[in-house]
Formats: structure tokens, C-alpha cells, sequence
């Protein structure tokens, strides 16, 4: 609880200061609706407002800017504003709005709840794939020192490439093969969780020291049994760990993914809000993801302290 | 396998040779081609196999490139051989000349979304999240309070602010370098704090007894045990800032710039167009890290990781 008060004030700080952001970004916009109301603005043509900067300006006209924050299409929402918005397409929709899931029985496809549900499938079947895949791959590298010496050095590179420049590119192709839908967001999805496991797999595969190896061939293991009794056990905390980085990735991996192709879920939430300047569906939009993304972390954390305690180490 | 293994003076040549037999294969039966892929393929596992078993120096570089070739050789062939149309999948020959005969336009993109957006953003975000871990290991309530959001922060999906950040700064570069600074941000924080918190309570007592200020203790131990941190998250948000760069592309970007030409290029089923772009993405991904990397080696030379 010592550490909660810290972070609260931090919070809360960030909180204010977004508030006295609010008026400064929507200068212009508030402005100009004060001064249709009737309102006396200080430099009272608009072209010599645009010139001028946002903070001289909101400092100069400080009594007309309360509409600042109550904006229709405000260039940065206010947080009560991004609070309202996701109560409205979340509980709102569903519960009250003619396609929520009380009326209609399916979730409404306004709803953050119906697209971040589309994007959670996408990046649970693509980290799914990545890391099985991975793990796979590992477990081959660690074996075959043909498989290590030829394929781990691009797994390191693929690593500085930036692989989500691949992302339209793949949903377009596979489109145009007659693949749509979960699967290409997916595989990108999969692409980008792959190679974190591997990495993350192969350091703990090789994690057992000498003296344990050597302890393994005394006892006269088949390969086999070094690999279930003494690889794979001590393998498993390097694979969480790199887990929950894929996890994250595989979600970024996700929304880009749903970029190129309108088909629902939170990054198509995103981009039809930057086309309609609908500010605060993008900014709520930004919201759900981040709570998918603590989510999916926590939950593989939560998965680690259940595999540990059951392998019988520290809870 | 054990037994009568073919030495490298074999396996090598026949390699070379299945590969060379590949190429000139695309044109014939598919069926054909695909044989002498698969033999290939066995034939360049073969080489490494015999290569590393001899230990041969230069193995760890030939591997990499072998398998390479492999891949190309593979793509390459069963393209032309399944006539797999150029709108799904053009052959790296293809690519090839794309590349070369876009040199000026590619190099705009370039010079635009990895110089100006990726490079500007990467500079000021390492640079603000450095003073921030400076401020954050100097008040422990900073530290208390920012970490476990900064921690936190590094795991959301960022690139989503993207649309946002385009909105307020405009289609130019400047947009792009305020999302990677977005994204270099938080890592960058979560390292060099870590790092900065690197020493024993024993070294920092050794200071305290000399009488040093936080100033020499900062200058003198704790940013030189804290370079490996700082290093490794440069070499991480290498990779994010390319990312953020591309990425804010889609949401609106002038008419040049890598994530511009693959979006477009892609609308008019230029493939060919789209993969150089991918190319010069790679390269300089890679370039990009192998610089970091390279001052890394020599900055942290005494560091265990860096031993050999």
C-alpha cells in the first residue's frame, strides 16, 4: 500500500495537467465559437489568431474559454469527456442502444466491447500460433547445431526489422488468395510474438549449467529425459518472462494488422475516428487497448505464478 | 547419419552446384524445380553440418548466408515454376530490379521517414527519457510514483496514438518523430533507471566516504554501471522507432515516406515497389542496430556480457 500514495500523486498530477492542457490545444476552435456567441476575442481577426501561438492566445482570452472543455470535436478531449465516451460505447450501447447485446442478443457493433473482443481473438489465435511455433524452433535449435548456426543470427535480425511494414502487405495478399478475416491479422500477430519465444526459449533451454548436465550424464539420461527433466523445467521461467513481452507485441501486432482492412476491432476503431475527427472515439478506443494489453499481461503473469507453484518454486 | 559423412570438400561444391541447377530449373516442370529445392536445401544443410563438425573458421558467418541462399534460391525458383502471379508474390529478381531502378525515390523515403521521423524522434525521446531517469533517481518519490507507470506504460500498445499525433502535428515528419518519441520513451525510462540503480550499497558507501557529491557519484559510478542499460535500451528502441515511423504513416503522411509507398504501392498491386520498401526498411533496421551495437562493444567492452 506504501507504494499505491506515490503513484496516485503522480496519476493525479497527469490528470491536471491535461486538464490545463484541455483549453490551451482547443484555443482555436473555442475561441471561435465564443466569438460567434457574441464574445469580444482579442486579436479579433481569425487569420492573425491561426499565426499565433496556442498558450499566448488562451492567456490573452482567459475568460471566454469554458467551452474548452465541453467541445464537440475537440483536438484533445477532456478526460471526463474520453470517461463519457467509453461509457457510452461500452455498458451504454450494449445495455440500452437498439443492437446491444440486451436487445439484440449479439454484441453491438458500436461497441468498444464487440471490437476489442474481435481484436483479443486475433492476437490470443496469433500468440497462440507465435508461441507454440517458437517454442518448437527452439527446442530445434537447441538440438541441431546446423539449425543454431544457420537460423538463430536472422532471428536476431528479424529482430531489427520493422516487421509491422510487412502488415498490409500480408492482409492483401492473403486477401487476395481468399484469406480473410482472423487469420491474416493473426498471422501477423504471430509473426510478431514468434521470435521474442524463441530468443526468450532457447537462452532458458540453455539455462541448465555443467555441473547439471553433467550430473544428467553420470545418472547415464537419454537426451530425452536431460530435455524433460532438466531443460524444459529450468526453461520455464526465461519463457514467461519473454511471454509477456510477446503477449504485448502480438497485440500491437493485431491492431496494426486491422489498419489496412475496415473489418472491426480497436485498430479500425482508430482509424475511422482519425477519418471522422472523432477525437474522443479514438482516444477511448486507445483506452481499451491499453486495458487489453494490462490484461493479457496480467494473465500470463497470473499463468507464470500458477506454473511455478506448481513446479513447487517460490509462489 | 553417423558413419560416412561427405567432408565439406564435397558437400560445399554440391551445394553450389544443386543451387546453380536450381536457378536454371525455374523454367521447366514444377516438379522438377521443386526436387532440386528440396535437394538444395539438404545439400546446404549437409555443407553446415560437415562445416561445423570440422569446425572450420567462419562457419558462424557461412551458416546464416547459406540458409539465405536457401531461401532465395527456394523463393525464387517456385515462383517462376508455380507461375505464382507477380500481385501475391513477385520473385527476388523482381525485386531486385525494382529496387535498382527506384534508387532516387526509395532514397526520399529513407531520408524522410527514417532520417527525419525516425532519427529526430529517437534523438529527443532517448534524450527526454535520460533527463527524466536522472530526475527519477534523484527524488525517490519520482521513483516510487513514475516507475510503476513507466513499467506499465512500455507494455500498451503505443502505436495506437498514432492517429491522434497525426492529427496535431500534420501528415510531415514531424508527426511520425512525436510518435516515436512516444514509443522510444518509456523503455528508454525503464533501462536507464534500472540501470542507474545498478550498484551496491558497498560501492556507493566507497563514495560516500570519499566525500563525493551525488554529482561525482552520479558522473563517476553510477552512469558508467549504468552504460550496459542504457546501451541495450538505445538498441531496443532502435527497432521501436522504425516501427512508430512506419506505422504513423498510415494514418496520413506527404506523398513520400517507406509506410506511405508500401500503402500506396499496395493499392495499386505494385508488389514489386512494395517489397524494395520493405528492403530498405530492413536495411536500415539493421544498420541502425548494427551501429548502436557496434558503439555498445565498444563502449561496455569491460562489461561479462560483452566477453567472449
Amino acid at each position: 500500500m506504501r507504494a499505491l500514495g506515490p503513484v496516485l500523486v503522480v496519476l493525479l498530477a497527469l490528470l491536471a495537467l491535461w486538464y490545463a492542457a484541455v483549453p490551451v490545444m482547443n484555443v482555436q476552435e473555442t475561441l471561435t465559437r465564443a466569438e460567434r456567441a457574441g464574445a469580444v476575442i482579442e486579436p479579433a481577426s481569425a487569420v492573425e489568431r491561426r499565426d499565433m501561438a496556442s498558450i499566448g492566445l488562451a492567456l490573452r482570452n482567459a475568460g471566454q474559454l469554458g467551452e474548452a472543455w465541453s467541445l464537440e470535436r475537440p483536438r484533445l478531449p477532456a478526460p471526463h469527456q474520453i470517461a463519457a465516451e467509453i461509457w457510452a460505447s461500452t455498458w451504454d450501447e450494449e445495455v440500452n442502444g437498439r443492437r446491444g447485446i440486451v436487445q439484440s442478443g449479439s454484441f453491438s457493433n458500436r461497441s468498444l466491447v464487440y471490437h476489442a473482443g474481435i481484436t483479443l481473438t486475433a492476437t490470443a489465435a496469433g500468440f497462440a500460433i507465435g508461441a507454440v511455433l517458437g517454442i518448437l524452433l527452439a527446442v530445434g535449435i537447441v538440438h541441431s547445431r546446423v539449425l543454431d548456426l544457420s537460423l538463430m543470427p536472422w532471428a536476431i535480425v528479424s529482430q531489427t526489422i520493422p516487421i509491422v511494414a510487412l502488415a498490409p502487405m500480408i492482409i492483401v495478399v492473403l486477401y487476395s488468395v481468399g484469406v480473410q478475416g482472423l487469420l491474416p491479422k493473426a498471422i501477423i500477430s504471430a509473426y510478431l510474438s514468434f521470435f521474442p519465444v524463441v530468443v526468450g526459449m532457447v537462452k532458458g533451454l540453455r539455462a541448465p549449467d555443467a555441473m547439471q548436465l553433467d550430473q544428467m550424464r553420470t545418472w547415464n539420461a537419454s537426451s530425452a529425459q536431460v530435455f524433460w527433466k532438466l531443460r524444459l523445467p529450468a526453461s520455464v521461467p526465461y519463457l514467461f518472462a519473454s511471454m509477456k513481452i510477446a503477449v504485448a507485441a502480438s497485440l500491437v501486432g493485431a491492431i496494426v494488422g486491422e489498419l489496412p482492412v475496415q473489418q472491426g476491432g480497436l485498430g479500425a476503431r482508430m482509424l475511422a475516428g482519425s477519418y471522422y475527427g472523432q477525437t474522443a472515439q479514438i482516444w477511448a478506443a486507445l483506452f481499451a487497448a491499453a486495458a487489453l494489453a494490462a490484461l493479457l499481461v496480467w494473465f500470463v503473469g497470473w499463468l507464470e505464478r500458477r506454473t511455478l507453484r506448481a513446479m513447487g518454486g517460490p509462489a | 547419419m553417423s558413419g560416412a559423412r561427405p567432408g565439406p570438400a564435397l558437400a560445399v561444391p554440391a551445394f553450389a552446384g544443386l543451387a546453380a541447377l536450381a536457378l536454371w530449373s525455374a523454367t521447366g516442370p514444377a516438379a522438377l524445380a521443386l526436387a532440386l529445392v528440396v535437394l538444395t536445401a539438404l545439400a546446404g544443410w549437409g555443407a553446415v553440418a560437415a562445416l561445423s563438425a570440422r569446425g572450420t573458421a567462419g562457419t558462424g558467418l557461412i551458416a546464416p548466408l547459406a540458409l539465405g541462399l536457401v531461401v532465395l534460391v527456394a523463393w525464387e525458383v517456385l515462383v517462376r515454376a508455380f507461375a505464382v502471379p507477380q500481385v501475391i508474390l513477385p520473385p527476388p529478381s523482381v525485386i531486385a530490379a525494382t529496387f535498382a531502378a527506384n534508387l532516387p525515390t526509395l532514397w526520399g523515403d529513407f531520408v524522410q521517414t527514417i532520417l527525419k521521423g525516425g532519427l529526430t524522434g529517437y534523438v529527443i525521446g532517448c534524450g527526454a527519457a535520460f533527463l527524466t531517469a536522472l530526475l527519477v533517481d534523484r527524488y525517490d518519490f519520482l521513483r516510487r510514483g513514475l516507475l510503476p507507470l513507466g513499467s506499465f506504460m512500455a507494455a500498451l500498445p503505443i502505436v495506437g496514438t498514432a492517429p491522434i499525433l497525426v492529427m496535431w502535428y500534420g501528415f510531415g515528419w514531424q508527426s511520425k518523430a512525436a510518435v516515436v518519441v512516444l514509443m522510444v520513451y518509456f523503455p528508454m525510462l525503464v533501462n536507464t533507471v534500472a540501470g542507474l540503480a545498478d550498484t551496491s550499497a558497498m560501492q556507493r558507501d566507497l563514495m560516500r566516504t570519499y566525500g563525493a557529491s551525488w554529482g561525482s557519484t552520479l558522473a563517476k559510478l553510477r552512469l558508467p554501471a549504468a552504460l550496459p542499460f542504457i546501451l541495450n535500451g538505445l538498441k531496443i528502441c532502435t527497432t521501436l522507432a522504425l516501427i512508430g515511423a512506419i506505422v504513423a504513416e498510415f494514418f496520413g503522411s506527404p506523398t513520400l515516406g517507406l509506410g506511405f509507398r508500401i500503402s500506396t504501392s499496395i493499392g495499386a498491386l505494385d508488389l514489386g515497389m512494395v517489397w524494395a520498401s520493405i528492403v530498405v526498411a530492413a536495411l536500415a533496421g539493421t544498420a541502425f542496430y548494427g551501429v548502436v551495437a557496434l558503439i555498445e562493444t565498444r563502449v561496455t567492452f569491460w562489461h561479462p556480457s560483452q566477453r567472449r
